[in-house]
């Protein structure tokens, strides 16, 4: 199983075909009447790395325990690689907003747990996870607990755990959000080379219009329950953190501005 | 060692000034000598009574090892249904406060003429008083688990019993020993009085023996085996929780 890990570098490579690896069809959601979701509708293509912007309380955490399976819609369907998910938990891998790495398991076990929760031995879910860990910069930390960990690693900890379970989709729900600005600014330059090397199909929760703009491929603009805005972003691939520094970035930024 | 005698030097000083001052009280005459023997009247029983007290402790230690036993599985079982099912927390929870409120030393006498003068009632009277802190410790840990883990682990596909595997039960540990700490005190105590009503052997059938001969200094003797054996079971759950939870010392290890 070690192996493994060479093997998840390739999958980026294949980034073609046209079909949605994720569908959100007309999702729909009311919390006591008051409605937060009214007919969300969205498409994930493989390796695309898509935001999701949004004024906070806007119904962006409720739409990724939709599209986790955690919460069953009102109304409206979720599809993953074609097949019906609705309302079904364990398909889709999800980090939120907190790391919630889990404090009484060693890093390595922590990032194994999804392979755990699917029946694998604590030996093998570790080899997996240990194999997994230097490309998320933690080859030193696999021994370390949670608490012995900066806020960065944590973060790189948790994600690493996300991939693990499903590399199909990763809702990413704010992930960087708590950091400083400097570890956030080595983490997007990170991530970025991450998402070059592994091609990952990303949906991203953020309220940072330069973060969004910097990460993705398209900016969904989330207000009012409704996705309000789709603005593709012209950056150049492999997209840097030096993208943030041309006059694409800023018309880029400036066009989503208008739809908040 | 500096960290260890900083730690604890304080405490034992106040001990020894606080035995010097009930030394200077028993020697200066002010109470009679028989009814209040000096600390080292009390020390001097143990080389002349000691095998007798040692043999006493072993049957009070093991009522209170059992009846422990029993308590810490019947609270653990009863905390999970209560977690599980919150109509049965709702029900049962009040009847546990109210079993509380029931007084041990009534409760000892009936057990005695139901279950006989053998270890039995023993046992059931220390399982009655610390299985209360061990299910209401564990009950709060459960409860207090932070929700969006449960979500996470769910969003992963997590059985219930997975959940309570990696999140519930680690996350109960420290309010379970908090438990545990009171139940090992409460399970001594326990043993001794149901060994006070009615018995053959263990320290509270000697503190009675002792009792009925005015033996002072003995009285005192089998008081301060208590307390040491309380005490002894208190470190020992210490010790044991720094085991099972690792990661709480993980930032000191790495400092030193």
């Amino acid at each position: 199983m070690a192996e493994g890990g060479n093997e998840q570098f390739g999958r980026g490579e294949g980034r073609g075909g046209d079909a949605p690896v994720l569908a959100v069809e007309n999702v729909a959601v009311a919390f006591d009447g008051r409605p937060v979701l009214r007919g969300v509708s969205l498409e994930l293509r493989c390796g695309e790395l898509v935001s999701i912007l949004g004024a906070s309380g806007g119904g962006k955490t409720t739409l990724f325990n939709v599209i986790s399976g955690l919460l069953a819609p009102d109304a409206g369907r979720v599809l993953l690689n074609g097949e019906n998910v609705t309302a079904t938990t364990g398909h889709v891998s999800y980090m939120m907003q907190k790391d919630l790495l889990l404090e009484n398991l060693r890093v390595a076990d922590n990032v194994g747990l999804p392979l755990r929760l699917r029946g694998a031995s604590r030996a093998a879910a570790r080899a997996e996870a240990e194999a997994l860990l230097p490309a998320f910069g933690l080859a030193e930390a696999a021994n370390l607990w949670p608490t012995q960990l900066s806020g960065g690693m944590r973060q790189r900890a948790a994600l690493a755990r996300t991939y693990l379970f499903s590399r199909d989709v990763m809702l990413l729900d704010e992930p960087f959000s708590a950091l400083d600005a400097i570890t956030k600014a080595d983490l997007h330059a990170w991530f970025l080379e991450m998402q070059r090397q592994l091609g990952l199909s990303v949906l991203f929760v953020t309220h940072d219009i330069d973060e969004a703009v910097l990460l993705s491929s398209r900016v969904l603009v989330l207000a009012e329950g409704r996705i309000a805005a789709n603005i593709p972003i012209p950056g150049p691939t492999p997209r840097t953190p030096d993208f943030a520094l041309t006059p694409e970035f800023l018309e880029s930024k400036r066009q989503v501005r208008e739809f908040l | 060692m500096r960290e260890f005698a900083k730690k604890y030097l304080p405490a034992a000083l106040a001990l020894l000034v606080l035995l010097a001052l009930w030394q200077g009280l028993a020697a200066s005459g002010a109470v009679p000598g028989y009814m209040l023997p000096s600390p080292a009247d009390v020390l001097a029983v143990f080389p002349e009574d000691g095998a007798l007290l040692w043999g006493h402790t072993l049957v009070t230690l093991q009522e209170a090892a059992i009846g422990l036993a029993v308590g810490v599985a019947v609270g653990f079982a009863v905390a999970v249904v209560m977690d599980a099912f919150a109509v049965l927390r709702r029900a049962i929870y009040p009847l546990l406060v109210l079993s509380q409120t029931v007084p041990v030393v009534a409760i000892a006498p009936l057990l005695v003429l139901w279950l006989g003068y053998d270890i039995a009632p023993k046992i059931v009277l220390v399982a009655l008083v610390t299985f209360f802190p061990i299910a209401v410790g564990l009950l709060q840990g459960f409860q207090s688990v932070d929700a969006d883990e449960v979500n996470l682990m769910r969003s992963m596909g997590a059985s219930r019993w997975q959940i309570f595997r990696f999140v519930k039960i680690p996350g109960a540990l420290p309010e379970f020993f908090s438990g545990l700490r009171i139940a090992v005190a409460y399970a001594v105590v326990g043993a001794v009085i149901s060994e006070w009503l009615g018995g053959f052997s263990g320290l509270g059938v000697y503190m009675t023996r002792v009792q009925k001969a005015f033996a002072f200094d003995k009285m005192f003797a089998v008081i301060f085996v208590v307390s040491a054996v309380s005490l002894l079971l208190m470190i020992v759950v210490s010790v044991a929780e720094r085991r099972a939870m690792p990661w709480r010392h993980a930032r000191s290890e790495q400092e030193k």
